[in-house]
């Protein structure tokens, strides 16, 4: 996690809360932690990541302790504990998209993106990361692109560079 | 041509909709179903002989009959979504294109389990699938099929999709309950099973995603339609991911019993090894299950066809057999390196491992570092056995079974592989420039004598 003293305070808009509250409606009364997973993917959707004070917030507004928000979210994989690029090119690196080519793929974005995993493009566009088996195997290689995990399968560099110029231009 | 019962429709255009569904039969079962008794709904599927699909094929309809049922206390259906074994991707595609097939089965479940709230847990990543899924409980509800008083019957069910927020081990269903009730995604100590103290410690029934899509034509011919179709204990379709170096891979329904080579090699399903390649190995029901070289694949050691079917598979144990697990079937062709593909795995596991056991925690680290030298030609003889005496250290001695699903992949790789790993360190530098080739791994086994 990044120093919370560096953390600007954060505001959710009206329509964030409002969602908020239809997933709340989803469980049994007095059961409302069971909405902290959806709420933090909305909460990323809107913001890009989960700041320290975003999850204070969450957690005031489930009535839970800080903690057991920040445990939830360090726990899964999907949430970003510190700021992205604006697009994240997730690849599958698991075993049968690499019987296909996906070390390749992996390599190939390393290359034209020219920033090792996990970091950021000095334009703030772009970071990439390999994930685990995202359950498409027979079409792999493949990657996606939050928040809505856009998906892209049977890749390969051509349509890489294609993707990436796509979203260059957007 | 084998029978589809799933995947019937899953050309014709729209079939995703309330609309086509509905005109293509759809929620008959459910129209059927309410005019039955929950408990006679539920001997249909005792019937049928339907196993599990999400891996450990267990009996639906016995589990179904295990749930508790006190007076004045809320039941739960959860439905497991959370498809990320490597090698397996039906649920995904069965979700995206025929949604309705999970929305009547899940309707079809719940009533026959008393359940008036019910939850699919989709893994996070799904996000696209989660949408799709919630337009379809809408077109649902809308048509009468879900909310308050569905058809007239008197039975209310409302219907809620939860995102999982990317976890392996949310698969497993005590964690995946751990991850809805909005924790960290822990596997529990069992007993108490769900049955008992499941989902807010109320008595709860997990089924894969197929497992409650095969309950519409259970109720629709009759659980004894079903149960003839298939093999022995193996009843009715299965859906097959298949993937890897194959011609053709992607989403079969196959009646079980069909012989593997059928599978592997017609026209109709996977068409043959890609590129006029050899096939060198499968992995058939997912990465957890053991990975067999391809004559074992084909034959029994006794020189018999295998079929996919629960016992085929697993003819031999764990020395010539494998398992049927989730049906994830991957191929490797002559070029695929078995070390790599054991370390990815490994990787996988030490990634996704809870961290709650040490066995497991310690040993898929320590087992993904082994196979990461003896990979990149920095290992020694040493580290074969090293490996085997992990991997039984961490077998049985976990919480939950993802301890196993690791270990069992690197011991029947150096089961059947091992002159490839001993490869691996007499010649580091050649193993990183190519790979070992095929050996004699694709020889078909000469039939056993038959002695009198
Ligand atoms: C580590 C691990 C991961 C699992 N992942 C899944 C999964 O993604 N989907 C699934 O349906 N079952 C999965 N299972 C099996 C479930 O625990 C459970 O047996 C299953 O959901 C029961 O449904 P069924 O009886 O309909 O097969 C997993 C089990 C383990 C131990
Ligand atoms: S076996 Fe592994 S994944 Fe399962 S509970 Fe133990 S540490 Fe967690
Ligand atoms: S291995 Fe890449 S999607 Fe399954």
């Amino acid at each position: 996690m990044l120093k919370v003293e560096e953390q600007e305070p954060v505001a959710f808009s009206l329509s964030l809360i409002e969602k908020f509250n239809e997933i709340v409606g989803r469980y049994p009364e007095g059961k409302q932690k069971s909405a902290l997973l959806p709420i933090l993917h909305e909460v990323q959707a809107e913001q890009g990541w989960l700041s320290v004070p975003a999850m204070d917030k969450v957690a005031v507004y489930l009535g839970l302790e800080s903690i057991e928000v920040y445990e939830v979210a360090s726990f899964y994989s999907m949430y970003f504990l510190r700021p992205q690029g604006k697009y994240v090119l997730e690849v599958c690196r698991t075993g049968p998209c690499c019987l296909v080519g996906a070390e390749k793929i992996l390599k190939h974005i390393e290359n034209t993106l020219g920033v090792k995993e996990k970091e950021v493009t000095p334009d703030g566009l772009f970071s990439w990361r390999g994930v685990e088996c995202l359950a498409a195997c027979g079409f792999g290689p493949v990657l996606q692109i939050g928040p809505e995990y856009t998906f892209y399968e049977n890749l390969d560099e051509q349509k890489v560079d294609q993707l990436i110029q796509d979203l260059r231009n957007k | 041509m084998g029978r589809k019962l799933l995947l019937e429709h899953i050309n014709v255009p729209g079939i995703n909709t309330y609309d086509v569904y509905r005109q293509k039969g759809g929620y008959r079962a459910v129209e059927k179903a309410l005019k039955m008794t929950p408990d006679e709904v539920v001997e249909e599927v005792k019937l049928s002989g339907l196993r599990g699909r999400g891996g450990a094929g267990f009996p639906t309809g016995m589990k179904w009959s295990f749930l508790a049922k006190p007076e004045g206390v809320p039941r739960y259906l959860v439905c497991n979504a959370d498809e990320s074994e490597p090698g397996t991707f039906k649920d995904r595609y069965l979700m995206t294109h025929i949604p309705h097939a999970l929305i009547e089965g899940m309707i079809v479940s719940s009533f026959a389990l008393g359940a008036k709230t019910s939850y699919i847990y989709v893994r996070g990543e799904m996000m696209p699938q989660i949408r799709i899924l919630e337009r379809a409980i809408a077109e649902a509800k809308n048509a009468g099929f879900l909310g308050k008083n569905i058809l007239g019957s008197g039975y209310d069910l409302e219907l809620y999709v939860q995102p999982g927020g990317g976890a392996y081990i949310c698969g497993e269903e005590t964690a995946l309950l751990e991850s809805l009730e909005g924790k960290r995604g822990n596997p529990r100590i069992k007993p108490p099973f769900p049955a008992i103290a499941g989902l807010y410690g109320r008595p709860t029934v997990v089924n894969n995603v197929e497992s409650i899509a095969a309950t519409v034509p259970i109720i629709n011919d009759g659980g004894e339609e079903y149960s003839k179709i298939g093999i022995g204990r193996s009843t009715g379709t299965k859906l097959i991911s298949a993937s890897g170096n194959l011609v053709k891979p992607g989403v079969y329904e196959i009646e079980l019993g069909l012989s593997v080579e059928e599978f592997l090699y017609s026209d109709e399903y996977c068409g043959g090894i890609a590129n006029g390649k050899r096939l060198k190995a499968t992995v058939a029901g997912g990465s957890s299950v053991p990975i067999l070289p391809a004559n074992l694949t084909l034959k029994y050691a006794n020189g018999e066809p295998r079929l996919m079917s629960y016992e085929s598979l697993s003819e031999g144990g764990f020395a010539t057999g494998t398992m049927m697990g989730s049906g994830g079937f991957i191929a490797f062709d002559e070029d695929q390196c078995i070390v790599r593909n054991t370390w990815n795995f490994a990787r996988f596991y030490a990634h996704e491992s809870c961290g709650q056991c040490s066995p497991c925690r310690e040993g898929t680290g320590w087992m993904e570092k082994v196979l990461h030298r003896l990979e990149h030609g920095q290992g020694k003889l040493s580290d074969i056995d090293l490996l085997v005496d992990v991997s039984k250290k961490i077998e049985g001695n976990t919480i939950c079974p993802l301890g196993d699903a690791a270990a069992w992949p690197v011991a029947s790789a150096i089961r059947h592989f091992r002159d490839e790993f001993e490869w691996h360190v007499k010649e580091p530098v050649k193993s990183l420039q190519m790979n070992y080739g095929i050996a004699s791994y694709a020889v078909p086994i000469a039939k056993a004598e038959v002695t009198i």
